[in-house]
């Protein structure tokens, strides 16, 4: 893997998750009393340092959830997250903080309006207890740099910026308690194309800087293929398949990632809007469908999909969830 | 890059905020309007012992009911006239500023804490303390203010600090309300899952996350309130349980005037038109503080 030449881990990953599962009870109605949402559903996953792992999913199918979870946000209901091979339940909130830290969406609502960015940026150091104001001020000015922005910039307020600009001053926020992982949730798909690019170029360079890892969360296909070392697909809470980024793209194996590379648009008008075999609408996540949770929508479903639902199995290229692959194999 | 961040109002860049809200203010008429009359009567308030030409308590039965100096009978000895005991009645309505301005500034304040308190902690909290206070909030706005204000002071006796104290306690119902759907809105927002991420505390996030951006609503609905304990001191005083007298309050010059309605109306008149003035003047001032503050209102 070309993850293990950036960095000497001794083979312990650096964000492990472990049959993590997160419920949510909703109210069905006035007398219904409360049903269960399991947005995520038991998700193991390791992601060693100095790997950019891809997210990607319908809207709906837990991503956001997921990474709720693995910032200390939202607790798991069953199954553990690992830092470096220790339990992430077992430690302080700002241990946490120290190691795992999100950038967001949307940089409009991630930067509070009222206060300026050298603030903004300068806070996380204020919670863990820096007290030195001008050392404050020195690595507030260091990270804006980093980042690619004026430093004059540190005066100003967030409505006077672009959103490119804000989106690095949420980078800049993000880094300055030097975590190992970043937890990026759509961090491009609020910007400009233009602006895009720049982004991800910065979260490449940085992570090299930085030692970073990343699990980027994207619906955006063309990002993932150019920014992911490996790709994992969810859907509908669980993770359906796992591998290496080149292989993904070149030949995906679960019907539904076969789907999702489908409904990619060209820029070529000729070729129309692609059709994908996938009938039907997304299932309600309170009532999943039974067995596999894709068969009422896959080309390919079995009278055992209905029944069975398959496990996430590793072979040589990487882990798949299908009866079919199984079966292949199997045979 | 370049470009990038060359971009942003070249203007707003030059000038500091407080230079940015104070251009604001002062291009706006209703503000500006709102702003000059409350500075009067703040400043009457003020200095109210150095402008009163007489003392608002001194009888003089044998100048009762003179009329002001416009009325044929008036003379400049008592410009406003004077009262059915002989006060000077310009005296009686410089120091009633202070009462009014007491009354509306103390009870908003009280009231100001209690609701943002209950507010943000419904919109932070959600789900159980939630339904809790959105409870208490709907019975309070099911309870008539005037009846209960009423029976408290009959029950207690009236004094300004009894009328400063039951009006605060009765009037947080729209703080609560504002507080809470504005609460709820910065909450959804990701500057404060951000705040959760970094191991803020709750206290941090509560005084340097979401109370700046409730300043704005919390300014508004402040001016609000002030003026409606005034109106309601007045009310109070006008039915006879609110300040007592001999305080000049303005709501109990009207009622003290007004036996002499038919004859004497400046009584009722002159402090009634003050009430509606400074009534007006602080709901201008508040609706143009909402104007010219708003981050991206500029409307």
């Amino acid at each position: 893997m070309s993850a293990s030449a950036l960095s000497d881990t001794g083979g312990i990953p650096a964000l492990e998750l472990r049959r993590v599962t997160r419920d949510f009870h909703v109210s069905a109605g006035l007398f219904a009393g409360k049903r269960r949402l399991r947005a995520v559903n038991d998700v193991s996953l390791s992601i060693e340092t100095g790997e950019v792992v891809g997210l990607v999913g319908e809207s709906g199918c837990g991503k956001s959830t997921l990474s709720k979870v693995l910032l200390g946000l939202l607790p798991a209901s069953a199954g553990e997250v690992l830092f470096h091979g220790e339990q992430m339940s077992h430690q302080k909130r700002r241990a946490v903080a120290k190691r795992i830290q999100p950038i967001f969406q949307d940089p409009y609502s991630s930067l509070n309006p009222r206060r300026s960015i050298g603030s903004i940026i300068a806070q996380p150091l204020h919670v863990h207890g820096f007290g030195n104001r001008t050392e404050i001020r020195r690595r507030v000015s260091d990270m804006l740099d980093v980042v690619g922005l004026p430093s004059r910039l540190a005066q100003a307020s967030p409505a006077q910026l672009s959103g490119g600009q804000r989106q690095r001053v949420a980078i800049a926020r993000a880094l300055i308690l030097r975590p190992e992982i970043l937890i990026c949730d759509e961090p491009t798909s609020a910007l400009d194309v233009s602006v895009q690019s720049q982004i991800l170029n910065l979260l490449l360079d940085l992570r090299r800087e930085f030692q970073l890892t990343y699990l980027f969360i994207s619906h955006n296909l063309a990002v993932v293929e150019h920014i992911a070392t490996r790709v994992a697909v969810m859907y509908l809470g669980r993770l359906v398949e796992v591998a290496e980024t080149r292989a993904f793209f070149q030949a995906p194996r679960h019907p539904y990632s076969q789907a999702l590379l489908d409904s990619i648009i060209t820029p070529n008008p000729a070729e129309g809007i692609p059709t994908v075999h996938l009938g039907g609408s997304f299932p309600n996540p309170i009532d999943p469908p039974s067995g596999c949770a894709f068969h009422p929508r896959c080309p390919h479903a079995m009278p055992r999909c209905a029944t069975d639902a398959p496990r996430l199995l590793t072979d040589e290229a990487g882990e798949i969830a299908c009866h079919l692959t199984n079966m292949q194999q199997g045979a | 890059m370049a470009a990038e961040t060359g971009s942003g109002d070249p203007l707003a860049r030059e000038l500091s905020r407080g230079r940015v809200l104070w251009l604001r203010g002062l291009g706006h008429q209703g503000f500006l309007m709102g702003a000059v009359v409350l500075g009067v009567i703040v400043m009457m308030a003020v200095f109210a012992p150095l402008l009163a030409p007489m003392d608002p308590f001194e009888q003089n039965l044998s100048a009762r009911l003179i009329p002001p100096v416009w009325d044929d009978r008036g003379s400049w000895a008592h410009p406003l006239g004077t009262d059915h005991l002989g006060r000077d009645y310009l005296s009686r309505l410089i120091y009633g500023a202070q009462i009014s301005l007491l009354i509306g500034i103390g009870a908003a304040f009280i009231s100001g804490i209690i609701g943002t308190l209950m507010g943000v902690a419904a919109g932070y909290f959600g789900g159980r303390v939630d339904m809790v206070i959105s409870f208490i909030i709907t019975a309070r706005l099911a309870t008539p203010v005037i009846l209960v204000a009423l029976a408290i002071v009959a029950m207690i006796g009236a004094s300004l600090e009894i009328v400063i104290a039951v009006l605060g306690l009765l009037l947080w119902d729209r703080y609560a309300l504002v507080m809470r759907a504005t609460t709820q809105q910065i909450c959804a927002n990701d500057y404060i899952t951000a705040a959760k991420a970094q191991g803020c505390s709750l206290a941090r996030i509560v005084v340097s996350e979401i109370l700046p951006n409730l300043a704005n609503n919390l300014i508004v609905v402040a001016t609000l309130e002030v003026a409606n304990a005034i109106i309601l001191e007045a009310a109070l005083s006008f039915l006879g349980l609110g300040v007592p007298p001999p305080l000049p309050s303005w709501g109990l010059m009207v009622s003290e005037g007004k036996s002499y309605i038919l004859f004497d109306p400046w009584l009722i008149t002159i402090p009634g038109v003050m009430l509606f003035l400074l009534v007006l003047a602080i709901n201008l001032v508040g609706d143009g503080i909402r104007d010219v503050t708003s981050p991206e209102g500029r409307n």
